[in-house]
């Protein structure tokens, strides 16, 4: 794909955001994701071009984080904890059922391209687990059912919305180019907390 | 009793917490105010005064760590807000940014008037898109408001999947565009930080303390919690108990306290072991359900207060496979540029993989303990400590369970036991 003058004004904007333009190279990362949809050759070679750096040096940062995808992933890309908590909870066996149903591995893609799947470290909600991130919005207190029809909801086209997350979940381009630094606008929608995020609070006015 | 006291999260409950109305509705920004009216050096002294200590870890004293940074020395000076929340277990600033994004940036303003700067990052973690959202519209309402934008600055920047840059001097080099791998100090943040300026490095929830005292005092936070550990905090109850969930209280509240809040350990079950602060902070167990939760009293048992992620594990749990994974994150997360941490990680995962299929042998453990005494203070920076903890922790309260792998040649546990849907009723 070709990058428009937009693109380029897009990443002019980004790049003013810092004192030092090097700075700029994560959410530069993250907007080549929401064009391409994962880090492409072109993406690393457009991305040095505008910081003025060797394609290698941005290779060596994209290389270094794991939210940056070196292959195509899935329109909703799935990851389920396993780390101790989650894992023990029901993580474990969820990953295990959804490689079953979706007939793919860790870091693979479905054959229509529509889900993708990885199991992945603690992701600051554990009061939820077991919990299940897709385009790394929130699905909380996940059970190896509820996952199920969370990635059969995707591959039919009409996925279930995030437990605390926008009213509907976007594509991961959509969610690559939020965490750009871009904003889509959907800030507002969803809960503000879920309940164990207020049970204290609950508690205390109780007189607790 | 210790009573709760809802302080940061004491409007969280309002639907529009996260807004800019929402947050006014409550003397939002009155803070902020109130202290750009105040020689900084004075608020500096407030925060001194009130004994607010870092949230992320280490405990560090705020007002202490701010007035580190050298005055009249014509640079630039830098204000960096630690939201890489990734400690296993960790799961109290994440929420806090969802529901009043506007509290850390009112904090973000009152500190940089303190350490005379201009410009303030937030350095946020990628996996979490709509906490994103929320703050970043939020830094849009406070300048579309005039909040922002008068001679601070606020940016967010957004990370993308590496636990070690929630090591603040990792995070610095991220923040610059570069691999995210720690720095050798000294020299430390407060001399030669973010772009080798003078930088103060702190945690979303300590920042997030601060608008509370400058508007309250330092008399009313120091009425809070116990002789060295002042004020509240949120307190993060995650696994085998009936309700789960975030409880703000005086530091020094026990775990026993907090379990009868949330009905205790799920029914039919009792607790075998649990983290104070993450997976890098020692293992406690049963014993320790009456230790003072502040800095003193758990330093005191063994283990540390960390980032105050009480998880919890009952007898269902194999503590092994426990260890096992926590290391495997150690292991994936291990920025490789110290030798101890970068293998020993490695090698800690072999022979840890082994035990829990039941195929090592007893000398295994004393190869584990010896493994964890060449990385313990040998690394870099704190990954490698915290990534001993667990083991050297649960080999000294568990040590039988580890033979019992060996004895039984397998894991004696049935996976399907520790599940919460397994769990239910059982």
């Amino acid at each position: 794909m070709a990058y428009s003058d937009e693109d380029f004004q897009v990443m002019d904007s980004i790049i003013k955001r810092y004192p030092r333009s090097r700075s700029a190279i994560m959410p530069l990362l993250h907007y080549v994701q929401s064009k391409a949809g994962y880090v492409t050759n072109e993406g690393i070679e457009v991305i040095a071009k505008v910081l003025q750096l060797e394609a290698a040096e941005v290779t060596a940062v994209s290389t270094f984080y794991t939210q940056y995808k070196p292959t195509p992933v899935g329109e909703y890309h799935v990851g389920v904890c396993t780390n101790t908590l989650c894992a023990v909870m029901g993580g474990d066996a969820i990953f295990d059922s959804l490689k079953d149903h979706l007939g793919i591995g860790n870091d693979e893609v479905t054959a229509d391209g529509k889900v993708s799947l990885e199991h992945i470290e603690c992701n600051a909600a554990c009061d939820y687990a077991p919990v299940v991130m897709a385009n790394w919005e929130f699905y909380d207190n996940q059970t190896v059912e509820s996952a199920k029809e969370l990635v059969d909801s995707m591959r039919a086209g009409n996925p279930k919305p995030p437990t605390r997350g926008p009213n509907k979940l976007v594509t991961w381009k959509e969610a690559s180019a939020v965490l750009a630094g871009l904003n889509d606008g959907l800030a507002h929608e969803g809960v503000q907390a879920g309940e164990p995020t207020l049970l204290g609070l609950k508690l205390s006015k109780e007189g607790k | 009793m210790t009573k709760l006291a809802p302080v940061l999260s004491a409007h969280w409950d309002e639907k529009d917490s996260f807004t800019l109305e929402g947050y006014k509705r409550h003397g939002g920004y009155t803070a902020s105010a109130k202290a750009l009216a105040m020689d900084p050096d004075a608020v500096i002294q407030l925060v001194k005064d009130s004994g607010l200590r870092g949230r992320g870890g280490a405990g560090f004293p705020t007002g202490m760590k701010w007035g580190f940074i050298p005055q009249g020395d014509n640079k630039d000076h830098y204000l960096v807000v630690n939201a890489d929340e990734s400690e296993p277990g960790t799961c109290k600033d994440t929420p806090l940014l969802m529901a009043n994004p506007h509290v850390l940036i009112e904090g973000c303003i009152i500190a940089c008037h303190a350490i005379r700067a201009k410009h303030a990052f937030i350095y946020i973690r990628g996996e979490v898109t709509h906490v994103v959202r929320r703050v970043n519209q939020a830094i849009e309402d406070a300048y579309a408001a005039g909040i922002l934008g008068n001679g601070i600055d606020v940016v967010l920047h957004i990370g993308a999947g590496a636990y070690i840059c929630g090591e603040e001097t990792a995070l610095l080099d991220s923040l610059e565009g570069f691999r995210g791998q720690p720095r050798l100090r000294p020299p430390f943040p407060a001399i030669a930080g973010l772009y080798a300026r003078p930088t103060v490095v702190n945690n979303v929830e300590s920042i997030a303390s601060v608008p509370a005292i400058i508007k309250n005092g330092a008399e009313w936070y120091q009425s809070m919690g116990t002789e060295k550990s002042k004020g509240t905090t949120l307190y993060s109850l995650s696994g085998h108990v009936v309700n789960p969930g975030q409880f703000e209280a005086p530091l020094g509240i026990t775990l026993r306290e907090i379990l009868d809040l949330a009905g205790g350990v799920r029914p039919g079950h009792k607790l075998k072991f649990w983290t104070p602060g993450g997976s890098s902070t020692p293992l406690f167990t049963d014993a320790h359900l009456d230790t003072p939760l502040d800095y003193e009293g758990v330093a005191a048992a063994g283990s540390m207060l960390g980032t105050k992620a009480l998880q919890i594990f009952d007898e269902t749990t194999c503590v092994v496979r426990a260890v096992l994974r926590w290391t495997e994150f150690y292991k994936h997360e291990s920025c490789g540029k110290c030798t101890p941490c970068r293998e020993g990680t490695w090698w800690l995962v072999q022979i840890l993989r082994d035990l829990e299929a039941g195929k090592g042998t007893e000398a295994d453990l004393a190869k584990l303990l010896d493994l964890c005494d060449n990385i313990m203070g040998r690394s870099f920076c704190a990954l490698g400590d915290g990534a001993t903890s667990p083991i050297t922790s649960s080999i000294k309260y568990f040590r039988d369970e580890y033979i019992a792998h060996l004895t039984h040649g397998a894991c004696p546990f049935d996976p399907v036991a520790s599940t919460l849907f397994a769990g239910a009723g059982a």
